[in-house]
């Protein structure tokens, strides 16, 4: 097992690797969804406020 | 065609009367490039080896200096909206504030090229070569200029905006001009650099002013 | 294409998509870095550092197959004025430009074992930090406007003169390092790509591809909804101004 995080000698170079895709990603992932979380609620909270603009929107759509 | 020559000698009479554009184009082309020695110390061979790259790069960021006014002025002042309203199209005005900007800025850069080519110890065939690669390369540089002119007009903090857009479009038109001084300083034939240099400046005389005419009109939307 | 460009359709059709583009996404990840790490073989010449192509080469290949989408989707947005197409543009190219960065750092950390050197001036490492520029450069000047539909337009004609660029800053640097090769720099045309090689890149980059829709959907909807906010916004302030001139109206006269 130690020889497997050991990579051969190349420890310090494979590792922060992965590490580093993983962050990145991760930390874009997760801002996409605040950003969209963020953005609904506003806009549920807004819709809240004018409620004849939403029964309009209810209407037609569904 | 009255009205490009109309903007060419209006855009000219504007960048050298004013004691703007053209003037501090080339003091700041001069000042940079005697920034080099100062840091990198005055040896003659290390300074003749860098020399071309040197008068290359600071002639790309000179070029960038007086761009940010290209349509911006005209903007502010109303001048742009009556140009778009003349019978020729967009393209050719923006052809003409190209050749202009060249006139007035890659002209007079060309002017000293030579002498920062002595200061920094290049070799005589070298220098010859880099006039002759700016006169076929500045050009290109004027057009893409003139799209991220009219991409940032109107816009906060244009300027540097137009330098981190246009800059990194500049580096074919640096990677063979600064080839085709080297060429020359080794006593290799420059010609086929010189050719690519041409062939850009070709290019981009075509496409640019589409892109630089559709951002226009966009800023005066 | 009609029929994706109206927004509530194109948002039922993400919602349908969006969960099984997620479970594909963890999949694809789980299995491409189980074999990439565990199951694949360590290269004959490069020892165990080969496990950093399985990601470094697919974000490269990301890196400029987000530009191909930004700027397909650009000349959309400009020729048919999709507000859908600008969007996708938009929201695209953040995550072009994390995977060109990745590509970037990862491909360091392997050059530092392989090279002896954490950067070398090679003509792939050199267009990639380019093509990072131009992404920053895009990504800065959406945000330079103001007004988004302004923003989107200037936004499209930068990506596509990129696009017309690309290839010319490739073979323009292709030439330049071809020129200034040093010696002693190892290519990386290695022996020929072994089965046992390829699969687990082919499965990783298959996942980096999963990923990029499930965040583009989830960064389209937001835009989307971002956009709806901005009308509701300036509708409620219409609404009170005319509110409020016409009790003005009432007390004057």
């Amino acid at each position: 097992m130690s020889e497997f995080f050991d990579m051969g000698g190349y420890a310090a170079f494979v590792w922060p690797a992965y590490g580093i895709v993983l962050l990145v990603l991760g930390v874009l992932a997760l801002r996409s969804v605040q950003h969209l979380r963020r953005a609904e609620r506003e806009l549920a909270a807004l819709q809240a406020l004018n409620p004849r603009r939403r029964r309009s929107r209810q209407g037609k759509g569904g | 065609m009255t009205v490009f020559w109309a903007v060419v000698r209006r855009d000219l009479l504007l960048a050298f009367r004013q004691g703007g554009g053209a003037g501090m184009a080339v003091t700041f082309f001069v000042v940079t490039v005697t920034l080099f020695p100062l840091g990198v110390g005055p040896e003659p061979n290390v300074l003749a080896r860098i020399g071309s790259g040197v008068v290359w790069v600071s002639a790309l960021l000179a070029a960038l200096l007086s761009l940010d006014r290209l349509f911006q002025a005209d903007l502010e002042d109303g001048g742009l909206d009556l140009l778009s309203l003349s019978p020729e199209p967009l393209e050719i005005i923006v052809l003409a504030k190209c050749l202009a900007h060249w006139l007035s800025t890659g002209l007079p850069l060309i002017a000293v090229a030579p002498l920062l080519g002595l200061l920094m110890g290049m070799p005589g065939a070298g220098i010859g070569g880099l006039v002759l690669a700016m006169l076929l390369g500045t050009p290109a540089l004027s057009l893409i200029g003139a799209v991220g002119a009219g991409l940032t007009a109107g816009v906060r903090r244009g300027g540097v905006l137009l330098s981190l857009l246009v800059l990194p479009l500049y580096i074919p038109i640096l990677i063979f001009g600064v080839s085709a001084v080297e060429a020359a300083a080794t006593g290799l034939t420059a010609r086929p650099h010189l050719l690519i240099l041409a062939a850009m400046s070709l290019f981009t005389a075509v496409l640019a002013p589409l892109a630089a005419a559709a951002a226009v009109r966009l800023a005066l939307e | 294409m009609h029929r994706f460009a109206n927004p509530t359709r194109f948002l039922r059709i993400a919602n349908a998509v969006l969960p099984w583009c997620v479970s594909l996404t963890a999949v694809l990840f789980v299995l491409g870095l189980g074999w990439g790490l565990f199951f694949s073989p360590p290269d004959y010449q490069q020892g165990e550092t080969v496990r950093i192509m399985y990601v470094h080469v697919p974000a490269a290949w990301m890196g400029l197959f987000i530009y191909g989408v930004m700027a397909v989707a650009s000349a959309v947005g400009l020729i048919w004025r999709h507000p859908l197409a600008e969007l996708t543009a938009k929201a695209a190219a953040p995550i072009g430009a994390a995977f060109t960065f990745l590509s970037l750092v990862t491909g360091s950390l392997w050059g530092k074992p392989m090279w002896g050197t954490w950067w070398v001036w090679d003509a792939r490492l050199t267009s990639m930090l380019i093509l990072l520029f131009l992404y920053i450069g895009y990504i800065f000047l959406w945000d330079a406007f103001d007004d988004p539909q302004r923003a989107a337009k200037a936004a499209a004609i930068l990506a596509l003169v990129g696009s017309v660029n690309l290839p010319i800053i490739k073979f323009s640097v292709d030439w330049w390092n071809t020129l200034h090769q040093p010696a002693s720099v190892v290519t990386m045309q290695g022996p020929k790509i072994d089965s046992a090689i390829l699969w687990p890149l082919i499965v990783m980059a298959l996942a980096f591809k999963a990923f990029f829709v499930s965040v583009l959907l989830v960064r389209i909807k937001a835009e989307l909804a971002e956009r709806k906010l901005r009308i509701m916004r300036l509708n409620q302030v219409a609404r009170e101004n005319s509110r409020l001139g016409a009790a003005q109206a009432g007390a004057e006269s």
